[in-house]
């Protein structure tokens, strides 16, 4: 049964330090070689904190909005993993890896990906984007104009200069370089 | 960028700031600049929609996962996943985590020398029907002593992770019992500013649904943002 009043959400707790314990399976360790025809690229980086230090228990998960994404068909039934969306988590040096279907640009908006922070330390889990320096127009994208001029970078990732489909790109919590954070 | 909300921002009080010095975690990993408005684009307005095929038959009775019955208090926690509207959320996909009976996760970083349980692995995952209903079986999770501060203790929690209609849905919580005298000592579940906001996420005992002779149950529901019935407009980007 349903009634239609308005109810108030849930309130967000930290995913604490043992989230591998109930959230391990569905990160992807897929290597890029492995994957379906979609064009996949690779994005790789850092979690860090207000001191520079690795954060080695956060869990990243990427969003891009792919039409695909919101039908069942457009599930992988081997893993289950809906296209255009990747969980991944850092490592002993607070290092990730996320190979994930490379978006698609739907103007005005730059081709990017929703990004969510998962980690001991953040009560409520932060929301940010990145964008790939080599796809973005980074002139009507409403999102990218909305952050502030001089913060804008840390919301666009570096492509590697060697690899093709290969881009950089950290996440500062804090600090100086802090990236870009969204309220939601 | 001027386009209707699907889901609105929180209402203040009822989530926790990100910077919150009594949870000493929070200091060095919590952003002091200034959060930015996120527009809602067609990004924001969908969210990934996982498989049945994700889910395995007894994923959700963290009492036989292994060899054995875990040690502790056997019950069932249920519920239901409802949207801001208290419309039923179906297909939403709930995963959960927690302590054993004796307060000790199965996991390499903790270090507190309460025995593991060969039994228990304490990982567990299900699919809300389509009356967003969700059980799981398992046992009761203990208390621990963690390093916030002097003789630091959670109380007795189970972790959730939800999965909405859209991404701006996700949470990821925690489920507590009720009386429990470690709730006002916490840090955690004190983060949360609003009262009735932190009772929300105590569960209620349920004498309807425990089982004679064998098991107690707690229900908690849960209400997750947006609704699950506002349409997409293509033109709203």
């Amino acid at each position: 049964m349903s009634d239609n009043s308005t109810r108030i959400p849930a309130s967000s707790q930290t995913v604490g330090p043992f989230f591998r314990i109930g959230l391990e399976y569905l990160v992807d360790r897929t290597p890029i070689s492995s994957t379906g025809p979609e064009e996949m690229i690779e994005i790789r980086g850092c979690v860090l904190d207000r001191d520079g230090a690795p954060v080695t228990d956060a869990m990243l998960e990427f969003w891009s909005g792919a039409d695909v994404g919101t039908t069942p068909k457009g599930n992988d039934p081997a893993r289950g993993i809906p296209e255009g969306f990747r969980r991944v988590a850092t490592d002993g040096s607070g290092a990730f890896t996320v190979v994930i279907e490379r978006p698609a640009a739907k103007p005005p908006s730059d081709a990017h990906f929703l990004v969510l922070v998962f980690a001991r330390g953040l009560l409520r889990h932060l929301i940010t984007r990145v964008y790939l320096r080599d796809e973005a127009k980074h002139g009507s994208d409403a999102v990218l104009l909305q952050a502030p001029p001089d913060r804008r970078a840390t919301l666009i990732a570096r492509a590697d200069e060697k690899q093709v489909g290969l881009y950089w790109w950290d996440i500062v919590l804090q600090g100086a370089n802090e990236t870009v954070f969204f309220a939601w | 960028m001027k386009s209707p909300r699907t889901v609105e921002l929180a209402i203040s009080g009822t989530q926790p700031e990100y910077h919150f010095p009594p949870y000493k975690s929070s200091i060095a990993r919590s952003p002091r600049l200034p959060l930015v408005l996120l527009p809602e684009s067609r990004t924001e307005r969908t969210g990934p929609v996982f498989g049945r095929g994700l889910i395995r038959q007894g994923d959700n009775d963290l009492t036989a996962q292994c060899n054995g019955e875990p040690i502790g208090e056997r019950l069932i926690v249920h519920g239901r996943v409802l949207d801001e509207g208290g419309k039923p959320v179906r297909g939403a996909l709930i995963e959960v985590w927690q302590a054993n009976a004796a307060g000790r996760y199965r996991h390499k970083v903790d270090t507190y020398d309460a025995p593991l349980d060969e039994n228990f692995a304490g990982g567990g995952r299900t699919l809300t029907d389509e009356n967003g209903h969700y059980w799981f079986k398992t046992i009761k999770p203990g208390p621990y002593p963690w390093g916030n501060h002097h003789n630091a203790w959670r109380p007795s929690h189970i972790h959730f992770s939800l999965f909405g209609s859209g991404i701006l849905s996700r949470l990821v919580t925690q489920m507590y019992f009720p009386g429990d005298p470690l709730q006002p000592l916490d840090p955690i579940f004190n983060s949360i500013p609003d009262a009735a906001a932190r009772a929300r996420l105590i569960s209620d005992l349920d004498m309807d649904r425990s089982e004679t002779n064998y098991m107690l149950a707690y229900k908690w529901d849960i209400v997750l943002r947006g609704h699950v019935d506002t349409p997409f407009e293509e033109g709203h980007r």
